[in-house]
C-alpha cells in the first residue's frame, strides 16, 4: 500500500518526531520530579494522582483567569501540596512510602474528578507553542514541528537538574539522604525534612506535567485524560538510572512509541491501530526485562530506596 | 589547620541500658596532642563511652570539659562544633559520590552553589599537608577498604575536627595499611595538630602508637597509664582480670584423607558483572584446615557468598563428601555444612530479632525445637539460647534482647555459637576473629582447631596472615580472583605469601 501523502514515509518519521515531543512532555516532567524524589531516598507512587490533579486545577484556573501560565503555576502548587502530604505522612514512624503513594494516587484522581465536574464543558485558553518548522513550505512539517513551550522548559530543566545535583549544597544533601541516611544524620541534616522537600519539588514538576495534558495536548479536561502516564514515568526513572538527561531521552522514546500509531494512521495505515497503541506498554515491559538481572544490583539506584533494599 | 586541639576532660561517665550498667563512672583526661588508647573486652563499654562523649547517647551521669569549661553535649553536631570527630569501624561515606564531594559535604559553611574549581584547589592544598592523599575525582564505591578508612580520617581533618575518636578503625585494614595510618596519626599528635582516642583490640597498635592507655572491664576503668611503663602482659591482665585465657588448641594428627569440600573450576561474577573468582579449584580434606590468604577485595567475599548460596556461580562445580552440593537447606543439614560469613550483622543475622531467634536459624524447625513438628516452641528456643549464651559467654541482657543492642564482638560470638555448636563436617569461615578481643580470639581459634581435630574439613578465608599461619595446614593465596600460590604449613613463609598477596610474580 503506497503512503497517501506527498511526503511519503518521511511523513511518518516527522510525525513520530513531532508526536514524540508532544507526548513525551508529561513523561518528562513526572520523571524529572520522581528522579529528584527518589534521589532523596523516597518513592512517590502517587504521581499519577498528582498528574490528574494538576491537569484539572490548571484547566480550571486557566479557564477562570484566562491565563494558561497561571494555570501551570497553580497545577505545580497543587502538586507540591500533594508532595507535602506524601512527605509528611511518610516521615512518621512505621509508615511505608509506597503505601502512602498508592493512597495519594487514588485520592488525587478521585479529588480531581470530583472538583473537575464543572469544567468538562467550558473551553480554557491553551498554552503557546514554538514553531520549529517555520522554515518549511510543507504544511505537514510545520504542523508536526510545532513544539510546545513546556517541552522546551522541560528540555532545559533536565540538564539544570543534573547540574544542581552535582553543584549545589542542596543537590549534595539530597543525594546523601538518598544514599546513606546515617551519613546525612551525622552531618546534622533532618533526613525526613530533606525527603519531604524533595517530594514536594517532585510533586510540583508532576503537577506541571499534568497541566500540559489539559492545556496543550489533548487540551481539554475530562476524566479519561491520563492513561497511566504518571505510573509509567516512575518505571521510566528506573531505565533512566536516576539520571535527568537519560530521563529526557527515555521520555522522547516513550513519546515516539505512543506517536507511532497515529503517525501510521496519518499515512493511511489504519490496520492494527490498537496494536500500535500498545507500543509504549510493550516497550515498558521489554525495557524492564532487558534492564533487570538476578545477578547485578541496579547500578545508580539510591541505596536508601525501599525498592532497592 | 594550625590551631592546637583544646584539652578535654571526661569525668565520671555513667550509662545504663535497662538493668545493664554499661558504663560506671569512667574518667579520662586528654591533654592537647595526646594519643590515648582505650582497651577492653567485647562489651566492656568502649563504644558506649565514646558515644556518650559524642552526644549519641545521653549519659546518666558524667561531665565533659573542653578547654577547661563544661559543655552539655546533646547531639553529635554540638560535639562537632567543639572539635570532636569520630571514625567508625563501618564507613559513613556516601558510596555513589566522589572523594571530593564526600570531603566538602560536611562543611558548615558550604555555599549554596559549589564552585568546584575553588573547592578542588582547597582540597589539593589540604591534601599536600596530609601524610596521605586520595584522588578527589574517584567515586568512593571504587575505593579499597584501606583507602576508604583514610578518606574517613581525611574528611574529619578537612572539616577541622581536632579531637579524633577512632572506634576500631583498623579491623578492615591490612597490618601495613593500619601501621601507615596510625603512624600518620601519631605524627599529627606529636606536632600538636590533633588529639587521638583509639579504641582497639590489638595490643600491637596500642603499644606501638599510643602514649597513654585506659583499660575498661565491665564498664569500669580498671587500669591504665603511660604506655612506656606497661607491657603486653600488664594490659592483658587488666583486661580479663582473674579469668584465664584458653590455651591454643593443639594440632592433632588426623588420619582420614577423605575429601570434605571440593571446588572445581569455579567462576563467579561480582555485583557489577565482572569476574571476581576466576577458575578456582581447591580441595579441603576431612581433618584439615585450608587457609585462603589475600588482601580483601580479591574475590574472597564472592567465593564465600557462593558457598553460602548468597550468590550463584557463573560456572564450575561444588562437591561435599564427593556428592554434588546444591547448597539447599536440606543438603546443608545432611552434609553438616556450616558457614561463618564476614560482617555477620549484615550477612548472617536479623538485627531486629532476638538473640534466641538468631541462635535458632539453623535448627528452629528441628523436631526438638518444635511442638508436633511444625509449631515452633519459644520455650525450647529460649532454653537453647540460655545454654549457648553460657557456653560461648555472650554478653547480653538476656535471650530476648534484640541482636542489634549487643556489642560488635558479642554479635560475632552469637553467630559462632550458632554455627559451631553442632557436629560440623564442613566449616567455611571468613575472618572469624575480626573485632574480637584477644581472649575471645584465642577461644574461637581453639574451637576451629577443635573442629578440625574432630574431623571437620575447614576452609578458612582470612585477611590476617598470622591467623592463617597459626591455624592452617595448607595455605593458598588469592589474587584478583585466582588462586595463585599454594604452600603447606611446613614450607609456609610470611614473606613469600605476602609477595603473592600483593601481586603475581
Ligand atoms: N543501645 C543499647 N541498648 C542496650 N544495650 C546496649 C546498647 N548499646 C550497648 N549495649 C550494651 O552495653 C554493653 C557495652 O557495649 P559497647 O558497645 O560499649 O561494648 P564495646 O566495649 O564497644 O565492645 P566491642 O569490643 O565488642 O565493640 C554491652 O553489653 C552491650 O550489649
Ligand atoms: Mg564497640
Amino acid at each position: 500500500m503506497p503512503p497517501a501523502t506527498d511526503l511519503g514515509w518521511w511523513g511518518v518519521v516527522i510525525a513520530v518526531l513531532g508526536g514524540a515531543a508532544r507526548v513525551s512532555t508529561p513523561y518528562l516532567f513526572v520523571s524529572l520530579g520522581e528522579t529528584l524524589t527518589e534521589k532523596s531516598g523516597r518513592v512517590n507512587l502517587g504521581l499519577e494522582g498528582t498528574l490528574v490533579m494538576g491537569a484539572m486545577s490548571a484547566y480550571a484556573v486557566a479557564y477562570l483567569s484566562g491565563s494558561p501560565w497561571l494555570g501551570v503555576l497553580v497545577a505545580g502548587a497543587a502538586g507540591a501540596a500533594f508532595g507535602l502530604l506524601h512527605g509528611g505522612v511518610s516521615t512518621l514512624p512505621r509508615v511505608n512510602d509506597i503505601a502512602v503513594g498508592i493512597a495519594l494516587f487514588l485520592l488525587g484522581t478521585g479529588l480531581a474528578f470530583y472538583l473537575g465536574k464543572p469544567f468538562i464543558e467550558p473551553v480554557a485558553p491553551r498554552l503557546p507553542h514554538v514553531a520549529l518548522g517555520a522554515w518549511s513550505a510543507s504544511p505537514q512539517i510545520r504542523a508536526a514541528l510545532e513544539v510546545n513551550a513546556l517541552f522546551v522548559v522541560g528540555a532545559v530543566l533536565a540538564p539544570l537538574l543534573l547540574w544542581g545535583l552535582g553543584h549545589t549544597r542542596w543537590g549534595l544533601v539530597v543525594r546523601t539522604a538518598g544514599d546513606n541516611a546515617d551519613a546525612a544524620k551525622a552531618l546534622g541534616y533532618s533526613v525526613g525534612a530533606v525527603r519531604t522537600l524533595s517530594t514536594m519539588a517532585g510533586g510540583f514538576l508532576a503537577g506541571v506535567g499534568g497541566s500540559f495534558l489539559s492545556l496543550y495536548y489533548p487540551g481539554t479536561w475530562n476524566e479519561g485524560l491520563s492513561s497511566g502516564q504518571g505510573l509509567m514515568a516512575i518505571a521510566l526513572v528506573i531505565f533512566a538510572r536516576w539520571n535527568p538527561i537519560h530521563c529526557f531521552w527515555v521520555s522522547l522514546l516513550f513519546g515516539g512509541a505512543t506517536a507511532l500509531g497515529p503517525a501510521l494512521q496519518s499515512v493511511g495505515i489504519a490496520s492494527n491501530y490498537y496494536l500500535y497503541g500498545a507500543a509504549p506498554y510493550v516497550l515498558t515491559l521489554i525495557l524492564l526485562i532487558a534492564s533487570s538481572s538476578p545477578r547485578h544490583a541496579l547500578a545508580g539506584a539510591p541505596s536508601e530506596l525501599t525498592i532497592s533494599k | 589547620m594550625t590551631e592546637a586541639p583544646p584539652a578535654v576532660e571526661v569525668l565520671g561517665m555513667t550509662k545504663r541500658f535497662g538493668d545493664l550498667l554499661a558504663l560506671d563512672g569512667v574518667s579520662l583526661a586528654l591533654a592537647p596532642g595526646s594519643f590515648h588508647a582505650v582497651l577492653g573486652e567485647n562489651g566492656a563499654g568502649k563504644s558506649t563511652l565514646v558515644k556518650c562523649i559524642m552526644g549519641y547517647h545521653r549519659p546518666d551521669a558524667g561531665r565533659v570539659l573542653v578547654g577547661g569549661r563544661e559543655w552539655a553535649i546533646g547531639n553529635p553536631r554540638q560535639a562537632h562544633r567543639l572539635g570532636f570527630g569520630m571514625v567508625y569501624q563501618h564507613f559513613t561515606l556516601v558510596p555513589s559520590m566522589t572523594v571530593a564531594e564526600n570531603l566538602v559535604l560536611g562543611a558548615e559553611d558550604l555555599p549554596a552553589v559549589i564552585r568546584w574549581d575553588e573547592e578542588r584547589a582547597k582540597i589539593d592544598a589540604f591534601q599536600r599537608r596530609m601524610p596521605f592523599a586520595i584522588d578527589p575525582a574517584r567515586p568512593v564505591a571504587t575505593l579499597a577498604a584501606g583507602e576508604k578508612q583514610k578518606l574517613e580520617i581525611l574528611k574529619q581533618l578537612f572539616l577541622g575536627r581536632r579531637i579524633l575518636i577512632l572506634d576500631e578503625p583498623t579491623s578492615v585494614l591490612t597490618p601495613d595499611e593500619a601501621d601507615q595510618i596510625l603512624k600518620a596519626m601519631r605524627e599529627l599528635t606529636e606536632e600538636h595538630r590533633l588529639t587521638v582516642v583509639l579504641i582497639t583490640h590489638k595490643f600491637r597498635e596500642a603499644l606501638g602508637f599510643a602514649r597513654e592507655v585506659t583499660v575498661l572491664r565491665a564498664g569500669r576503668r580498671v587500669g591504665g597509664g603511660l604506655v612506656k611503663d606497661l607491657t603486653r602482659d600488664d594490659l592483658a591482665r587488666m583486661m580479663i582480670g582473674s579469668a584465664s585465657i584458653p590455651d591454643p588448641a593443639a594440632r592433632q594428627a588426623t588420619a582420614s584423607r577423605a575429601i570434605g569440600l571440593e571446588v572445581e573450576s569455579l567462576n563467579v561474577l561480582n555485583d557489577k558483572g565482572t569476574v571476581a573468582v576466576r577458575d578456582a579449584s581447591l580441595r579441603v580434606h576431612a581433618g584439615e584446615i585450608v587457609g585462603v590468604a589475600g588482601v580483601s577485595g580479591n574475590g574472597q567475599r564472592e567465593l564465600v557468598e557462593v558457598l553460602a548460596r548468597q550468590r550463584e556461580p557463573a560456572s564450575g562445580a561444588i562437591r561435599v563428601g564427593g556428592a554434588v552440593y546444591a547448597r539447599t537447606r536440606a543438603e546443608m543439614r545432611r552434609h553438616r555444612v556450616f558457614v561463618l560469613t564476614d560482617e555477620p550483622l549484615r550477612n548472617a543475622c536479623v538485627r531486629t530479632m532476638s538473640v534466641a531467634e538468631n541462635l535458632a536459624f539453623r535448627n528452629f524447625d528441628d523436631r526438638r525445637n518444635t511442638i508436633g513438628g511444625w509449631l515452633v516452641s519459644r520455650r525450647a528456643l529460649r532454653a537453647q539460647a540460655r545454654a549457648l549464651i553460657e557456653r560461648y559467654r555472650i554478653r547480653t541482657p538476656g535471650p530476648q534482647a534484640r541482636l542489634e543492642t549487643l556489642s560488635g564482638g558479642n554479635v560475632q560470638r552469637t553467630v559462632l555459637a550458632r554455627e559451631l555448636s553442632e557436629d560440623v563436617a564442613v566449616l567455611i569461615a571468613q575472618n572469624p576473629c575480626a573485632g574480637l578481643d584477644f581472649a575471645a580470639t584465642a577461644e574461637i581459634r581453639a574451637r576451629i582447631m577443635g573442629a578440625r581435630n574432630a574431623g571437620a574439613a575447614v576452609l578458612l578465608i582470612s585477611e590476617d596472615l598470622d591467623e592463617l599461619l597459626e591455624l592452617a595446614d595448607r595455605i593458598v593465596v588469592m589474587f584478583e580472583g585466582r588462586l595463585v600460590h599454594e604452600t603447606s604449613r611446613e614450607t609456609a613463609d610470611a614473606h613469600t605469601i605476602g609477595h603473592y598477596m600483593a601481586s603475581q610474580p
